[in-house]
């Protein structure tokens, strides 16, 4: 390992409008190395990846590349200087092609005019080097999530990069998915390209990174290689204290529903819809946390759309309570007492512009509709009333949500649905993207919840955490229930076996 | 220091100081240009004959408001004007004591012209630009039939009350245009479809998802846009006495959403004010009289008026708007701080 960090800040603060991000910030990465920086949301990792690329500009300290002192005004001026990223949402723009993607603002030119065999050609190669294959000529937005993460980071790296930035690439892929990207990483490593790498997820870190540089309430809490931290400290480090407390540790709640086997509060058989998910059947009870487990493209989320109504079943039956009910938007399941947190929180959760005040709102009035309107004073109570029940982190109610951290937005999406006062939840990666004390604090909440009676749909790619909570567990595998297992006699690793395809 | 910031931040400054700038350029070049008198019992003066003439603008553009906020448009309702009064003069043309059935008429077409853009735009998910062109173009073709490619004249002395008549003091039109405001206002402030409104413009997907029927908001919002464009076609008529297919509303459409931007509301959805729209028509209207007013020849008026909305719309931007403030919150703090030169001591 060279002895001259290739990229480095010394003493970096910036401030935020009330909110210190960044204090006094020391990081450095070196050449050929790929460094981990882990902290809980708003912890300040962002901003300091803003403030390395030229998204924002810092109020003190100094940033160096190469052992010169730099200043990027704009986001173009540092990738001019060979800083490449890649955010945690997808900055492609979906209606272009693939290949149009990863070479638009430097297309080929021939004799003046766009050389579009050699984007094709090109963008091909710059596929396969990451073990892609696709048709680069159809529009971005034909593929999944996943494969548009690879594309973007394909973009990235077809340029000429000194350090490769990953703002949470990973949080969107599955298991085979990342150990490509990794493998592609460690390839790039060897190049002396230095590699910075944000991401929530515990194992990915230690399978990838020389390098640890936690962070804790803007500052920097320490700097560590990955062999000399074992995992409990690392997690000690970023939360300060440990926040697992007696009921996460106990899994899925012993409520007495659970116990005397109540009627289901829903009940579907046979749903389908054409194309989208193959006949399913599934019971949730009061009281009952019911895992999905599967893969990316299982039918997890499927499952959960046509249970809420955003896709119309159009095959089975589906009863709430005992009644036959017909599905056919959200607002008859809201109606019925449902509520969903979706995946994609900021795209179908958050409405970004509005204030937290009226996105927790938002589902109860929705449900009282427009003339039974919720008084001024009645909403900033509920508001408040959630924001300090859920812990939310905010000024007042009246910020904006976009301003939030992700864990604090989900804990507003998921107030939201707590304020209409559910008789049935369904939470879909809820704690994606979300540090580990939120998402302990999330999953805590959920368990409490259903100890008073709730029924929950959990979704969540993470085998462990559903196998952990889940009082039952449908497994899916291309589109249909291979297995309707019970959570406390499985082990994860059964699990695992399941999703692949063997018995149990 | 604060309160000048939160003052040049609020969303209505800007409108606020165009049109008093505007009416400052109109009392330099006539004295008298605010003062108003009461002749006959009717108030007269320049500031109550443009806020008469703003009166269909204003009632248009709080329909198109609402649409914008939604992230839609609604390019028809030029066209709807027109229908409204062609459909009006049609009544009144068989039997002039009809009045109420005139404007049931009038209004009932401008709100069917709704439903259809409506339909378009929420149901069958036609992009609202495109849904509302076809009525646009085919609107005008509408009223043409209606009124048989003629003008026809209105004498009917009830009807022309709403565009010409006065009301204690004051023109009906202004007042008709009162009322839609307030009840505009009432309708999104006192009800819970403001909120859903602007949760609609700032995410539809999501707001769908919180179980709320967009699909009706968005329908009955394109539905109100007929509806007050039906007024300000009956306000239309009336004023000029007659139906014209051809030449009702023209490019009213235009000046709507003018109005609507230079209040403040943003086209990509999620925030909008109506006191700003109303702001902005005012603006339109008074940009209009003063370039008259000063004498700018005819062929120019256009020209200049262009250049003032392009000054105002640049300083609406949110991006230049932040210079200015920055700028203007230095000058502030430069002549707080600079020590008075030539103090004696």
């Amino acid at each position: 390992m060279a002895a001259q960090p290739l990229f480095e800040t010394i003493g970096i603060s910036k401030t935020f409008p009330g909110v210190k991000a960044l204090s006094g910030v020391d990081f450095r990465l070196f050449p050929g190395e790929i460094h981990s920086l882990m902290g809980q949301n708003g912890a300040g990792k962002s901003t300091l990846i803003n403030v390395l690329t030229g998204v924002h500009e810092q109020d003190a300290g100094e940033i160096r590349l190469a052992g010169e002192t730099v200043r990027f005004a704009t986001p173009l001026e540092a990738e001019a200087a060979g800083i490449q990223t890649l955010y945690q949402e997808i900055n492609l723009c979906p209606n272009l092609s693939v290949a149009e993607n990863i070479f638009a603002g430097r297309q080929p030119k021939r004799h003046g005019a766009i050389d579009w065999k050699a984007i094709h050609a090109r963008a091909h190669e710059a596929l396969a080097e990451l073990n892609v294959s696709l048709d680069v000529t159809k529009s971005l937005d034909a593929y999944p999530i996943a494969v548009q993460q690879m594309v973007a980071i394909a973009r990235a790296m077809s340029v000429k990069a000194r350090v490769l930035i990953l703002d949470e690439p990973t949080s969107s892929l599955d298991d085979g998915e990342v150990a490509r990207l990794f493998d592609v990483l460690r390839n790039i490593r060897q190049a002396g390209i230095a590699i910075l790498f944000v991401t929530h997820f515990l194992e990915q870190t230690y399978a990838i990174s020389d390098r640890i540089t936690v962070m804790r309430n803007g500052e920097r809490e320490g700097e560590y290689l990955a062999k000399d931290l074992p995992v409990e400290q690392l997690v000690a480090k970023m939360v300060g204290h440990n926040r697992m407390t007696e009921r996460l540790k106990g899994g899925a709640p012993d409520t007495p529903q659970q116990r005397a086997g109540t009627a289901p509060f829903l009940s579907m058989q046979g749903v389908a819809r054409r194309g989208v998910m193959n006949p399913i059947d599934l019971d949730v009870q009061p009281g009952q946390i019911l895992g999905l487990a599967g893969l990316l493209g299982s039918g997890r989320t499927e499952t959960a759309r046509l249970v809420f109504g955003v896709d119309k079943a159009d095959a089975g039956t589906m009863s709430v309570d005992g009644k036959n009910v017909k599905l056919s938007s959200p607002h008859d399941a809201v109606r019925h007492g449902i509520g969903y947190c979706p995946e994609d929180r900021k795209k179908e959760g958050i409405v970004a512009a509005l204030s937290i005040r009226e996105n927790i709102i938002l589902a109860l009035q929705a449900r009282r509709g427009w003339l039974r309107v919720i008084g001024r004073k009645k909403q900033r109570e509920i508001a408040d009333t959630y924001i300090e029940r859920l812990g939310i982190k905010a000024h007042d109610a009246e910020q904006p949500i976009g301003l939030l951290s992700g864990g604090n937005q989900q804990k507003v999406v998921l107030a939201r649905w707590l304020a209409t006062e559910p008789k049935m939840l369904i939470l879909d990666e809820p704690t994606r993207g979300i540090d580990v004390a939120a998402k302990f604090e999330i999953m805590d909440r959920v368990l409490a919840l259903c100890a008073k009676g709730l029924a929950i749909l959990f979704i969540s790619s993470e085998v462990g955490e559903v196998v952990r909570v889940s009082h039952r567990i449908a497994v899916l595998r291309d589109r249909r229930k291979i297995a309707d297992v019970t959570g406390s006699a499985v082990s994860e690793d059964q699990v695992y076996r399941l999703i692949a395809g063997g018995s149990e | 220091m604060k309160q000048i910031q939160a003052v040049l931040r609020h969303q209505l400054v800007w409108p606020a100081l165009t049109l008093i700038a505007l009416f400052a350029i109109d009392v330099a070049h006539r004295a008298n240009f605010l003062s108003i008198a009461l002749l006959d019992g009717h108030l007269f003066g320049a500031p109550i004959d443009i806020l008469n003439r703003a009166a269909p603008l204003v009632i248009v553009s709080l329909g198109m408001t609402l649409v914008i906020a939604t992230r839609g448009i609604d390019i028809s309702v030029g066209a709807i004007v027109a229908i409204a009064g062609a459909a009006a003069a049609v009544v009144l043309a068989d039997d002039p004591t009809r009045i109420g059935t005139a404007l049931g008429a009038a209004l009932a077409v401008g709100v069917l012209a709704g439903i259809w853009n409506g339909m378009l735009v929420a149901f069958v998910g036609m992009q609202p630009i495109i849904a509302t062109l076809i009525l646009m173009v085919a609107g005008r073709g509408v009223a043409q039939l209606l009124t048989g490619g003629q003008i026809i004249p209105i004498g009917a002395k009830g009807y022309l009350v709403f565009g010409g008549g006065y009301l204690a003091t004051v023109p009906c039109s202004v007042w008709i245009a009162l009322g839609v405001t307030v009840a505009t206002a009432l309708l999104v402030n006192r009800t819970a479809l403001g909120l859903f409104i602007r949760a609609i413009g700032v995410n539809p997907v999501a707001t769908r998802l919180v179980g709320l029927r967009s699909g009706a908001i968005v329908f009955s919002v394109y539905v109100f846009s007929g509806l007050t464009a039906a007024i300000a076609g009956i306000l239309a008529s009336s004023n000029v006495r007659s139906a014209d297919g051809n030449n009702a509303g023209l490019l009213l459409e235009l000046d709507a959403i003018l109005a609507v931007t230079l209040g403040g509301t943003s086209l990509l959805g999620g925030r909008f004010s109506l006191a700003g729209t109303v702001l902005g028509a005012l603006i339109i209207q008074t940009l209009t009289y003063t370039t008259y007013s000063i004498g700018v020849p005819p062929e120019a008026t256009l020209v200049v008026k262009a250049i003032v909305v392009l000054f105002v719309s640049v300083i609406q931007s949110s991006v230049a708007r932040a210079m200015l403030v920055r700028q203007l919150l230095r000058a502030f703090a430069f002549a707080k701080t600079k020590p008075l030169t030539g103090t004696p001591q």
